[in-house]
């Protein structure tokens, strides 16, 4: 039962499902985003938007709107 | 040899350039592209090599427009910046991801080293990586650790380059029958990252060991605190205001120097020349031109300083991080941050760091309402008619008015440049997707080393990118100010010397009466005869418009040129004299020329005007047509002219 990103509140150990089609997401990919990624949401900006997040050796921010193109279980 | 250093951003790629190069680097240019490339030198045993060093990238597919130069370079052998051999700085402590750029170049046959940078942070997490069994998946490839932020592991590389030799080891591809340079569409691209990374996990789950998965504890608890909805944005204020307070008040002393050090050279190469037209263009318009730009290094320096820090840090990121939400409303992104902190010391490269923002719109927008922050330049304007027009006393107080209006005048700029781009961001139609995907690196400690360099290389951009607009115009206003039509000039002079006032002056003051009658009968003189009934409604005379003309070869020359049309001594920083001439000077009914109403029109004249026409020049190369920079000259040229009209008649 996949989730969007997006959705996942801080602390939440989750992990990358497949990503929606778009643009971003070649980019996405390279950056670390595929399928099996274990990631872990850290936290958010003031107003939500962006959020960060740990990939493992790594933190990445991005915006909801790149959040909800990831879907996670 | 030509080396090139490629690698993930943040992962001390130029902590690796810098530790090879040292002093020897310099800027240079990508052909075709916008992009300038960092070239540096460095010699083993007397061996020379080039190093070239890249922009940061996650793949060899461009994402934004410095990226594209990657991409352009590797894809094509014959390319003049094509390299023998490719330097991969790969973060020790986040190998999975690196690899993917380190596997396609790989893939590209291009001879490789290998260097797996940050292996103090790799070691403290725990991280083991085998490299011999590395070794043997990529055979021809040297494998190099390092440390470069504290210069471990440099000596090794420099031997390992003098010694590599590309073996004829059969060469075996990561991915077989790979055709990396022909995947143009996205889909292609995608398919290709996906597969890669399911190879790299394979080896990896063969050759490295770790103990500790996420990242470093100690920037979360900082970052908690950094990012705070109250104390971040709080934070980032008090930050800014130290900025402010750091180069007004440190930057001043050597701008003083600078300045005094210029007039007395100027002074000084008028007296050795020869008397005549020559000497005169040297000491009067190219050493002024001169000391005119070089008296902002210190400011510039000093706020660059200062964003090095920030973004050595890290802390840059995470403004960015806060700041994204806000900006894009307005049709900017958080990364515009960085070129609009930038412009605060001088447009210039302000507008050449936008670069970074992907998405066109963005880029072209923060490139348009850059120079609306008031730079630099703006400040010896300010400070001057200030002084002039603002009454010295505290309001509240506590506060000093005088300081009040320069932050209002500031605030000023930063809220149209805010309010322009929202208003852009209605006309102006975007092509392809924003995004922010930005990766914020644990916090560390700046090393001085690096800062000082990134400071030189931006003082460098401005004096020459600067510096070469101004001189032009400089000598070009001289021209146009020595020379007059006819004998105009040489017959308002002689009438000057008969008359009594004259008559009864020392030699020295004669002189700058002398030179004041002269600009006036000029060609600038004219000119600002001319366009006086224009800016009448503003409040100004056409001594004014004289100074608002040479203001287009940079905006401080408006107070020489004040020096010289009221014949009064250039002061220094204070401008005492100046100050009290113009207080003195009066209309033809009496009222006086600086007035509340027409001082504060002049000083809103400046926030907006767009007067640099070295900015103008480089917005043009930036966005490679003469359409924006001229839209960019007409619409702040409009902001000027009503909002000094609106301030004239509202103070009135």
């Amino acid at each position: 039962m996949s989730q969007k990103l997006s959705i996942i509140n801080p602390g939440k150990i989750v992990t990358v499902e497949g990503l929606e089609d778009s643009s971003l997401k070649p980019k996405l990919m390279e950056m670390g985003l595929i399928a099996g990624k274990q990631l872990k949401v850290l936290f958010r900006a003031p107003f939500g938007d962006p959020i960060a997040i740990d990939l493992g050796g790594f933190v990445l921010s991005l915006r909801l709107d790149e959040a909800k193109l990831i879907r996670v279980v | 040899m030509k080396i090139a250093l490629l690698g993930n951003p943040n992962t001390g790629k130029s902590s690796v350039f810098n530790s090879l190069t040292g002093l020897r680097q310099h800027v240079g240019n990508f052909p075709g592209v916008t992009v300038d490339k960092k070239i540096g030198e460095f010699s083993v045993n007397d061996t020379k090599y080039k190093l070239t060093d890249f922009p940061g990238t996650y793949s060899i597919y461009p994402r934004s427009k410095d990226e594209e130069v990657v991409y352009k370079v590797l894809s094509t052998p014959s390319n003049e910046n094509y390299p023998d051999l490719a330097i991969i700085v790969v973060d020790a402590s986040n190998i999975e991801r690196n690899l993917l750029l380190f596997t396609q170049i790989y893939d590209l046959k291009i001879p490789s080293i290998l260097v797996l940078n940050m292996s103090d942070i790799a070691s403290r997490k725990g991280i083991k990586v085998d490299l011999d069994a590395i070794k043997a998946t990529f055979p021809n490839v040297e494998i190099v650790e390092t440390n470069a932020r504290i210069g471990l592991g440099i000596q090794r590389l420099k031997e390992t380059i003098h010694a590599f030799k590309v073996q004829n080891n059969p060469f075996k591809p990561f991915i077989e029958g790979n055709k990396l340079l022909e995947i143009s569409d996205l889909e292609g691209q995608s398919c290709e990252a996906e597969k890669r990374f399911s190879l790299i996990k394979k080896l990896l789950e063969k050759v490295m060991v770790t103990s500790d998965l996420s990242t470093d504890s100690r920037s979360n608890k900082i970052d908690r605190f950094l990012v705070h909805p109250i104390f971040g944005y709080l934070f980032f204020t008090i930050i800014l205001f130290f900025l402010f307070q750091f180069i007004y008040v440190f930057a001043s002393f050597p701008m003083d120097w600078i300045d005094k050090g210029f007039g007395a050279f100027s002074f000084w190469v008028g007296n050795q020349l020869p008397n005549g037209l020559f000497s005169d263009l040297i000491s009067q318009g190219i050493v002024p031109g001169i000391g005119g730009v070089l008296v902002f290094v210190p400011q510039i320096a000093l706020l660059f300083f200062f964003l090095s820090i920030l973004e050595e840090s890290g802390y840059l990121s995470r403004v960015v991080f806060i700041l994204d939400r806000i900006m894009r409303p307005i049709g900017l992104n958080g990364k515009s941050v960085v070129p609009l902190l930038s412009s605060v010391a001088c447009a210039i490269p302000g507008v050449m760091a936008a670069r970074t923002i992907s998405n066109w719109k963005e880029r072209l927008i923060t490139i348009l309402v850059a120079p609306l922050m008031s730079c630099s330049a703006r400040i010896p304007v300010y400070t001057l008619l200030i002084a002039l027009v603002i009454p010295s006393k505290t309001i509240f107080g506590f506060i000093n008015l005088q300081g009040f209006v320069l932050f209002c005048l500031y605030f000023l700029g930063l809220i149209s440049a805010l309010v322009v781009a929202a208003v852009m961001h209605l006309i102006l139609k975007a092509k392809d997707s924003s995004f922010l995907l930005l990766e914020m690196p644990s916090y560390k400690l700046p090393r001085l080393r690096n800062i000082s360099l990134n400071v030189l290389e931006k003082v460098k951009i401005f004096i020459f990118e600067a510096g070469k607009v101004i001189l032009a115009i400089s000598i070009l206003l001289w021209v146009l100010a020595t020379f007059g039509p006819g004998d105009r000039m040489d017959v308002s002079v002689e009438k000057l010397k008969k008359e009594q006032v004259f008559l009864s002056l020392e030699k020295e003051d004669q002189q700058q009466l002398i030179a004041s009658e002269k600009l006036a009968n000029s060609y600038i003189g004219i000119l600002g005869k001319t366009i006086e009934p224009v800016i009448a409604p503003l409040g100004y005379d056409w001594k004014i418009g004289i100074s608002l003309i040479t203001s287009f070869a940079a905006r401080e020359v408006f107070v020489g040129s004040l020096a010289t049309i009221y014949s009064v001594h250039d002061d220094g920083e204070e401008q005492t004299s100046l100050i009290n001439r113009m207080r003195k000077e009066r209309r033809d009914d009496g009222s006086l020329v600086y007035s509340l109403a027409s001082g504060v029109s002049l000083m809103i004249f400046y926030v907006y005007a767009m007067q640099c026409m070295a900015t103008l020049a480089v917005v043009k190369r930036e966005t490679k047509s003469w359409k924006w920079p001229i839209i960019q000259m007409v619409f702040m040229g409009v902001l000027a002219y009503v909002g000094a009209l609106i301030a004239y008649n509202i103070l009135l």
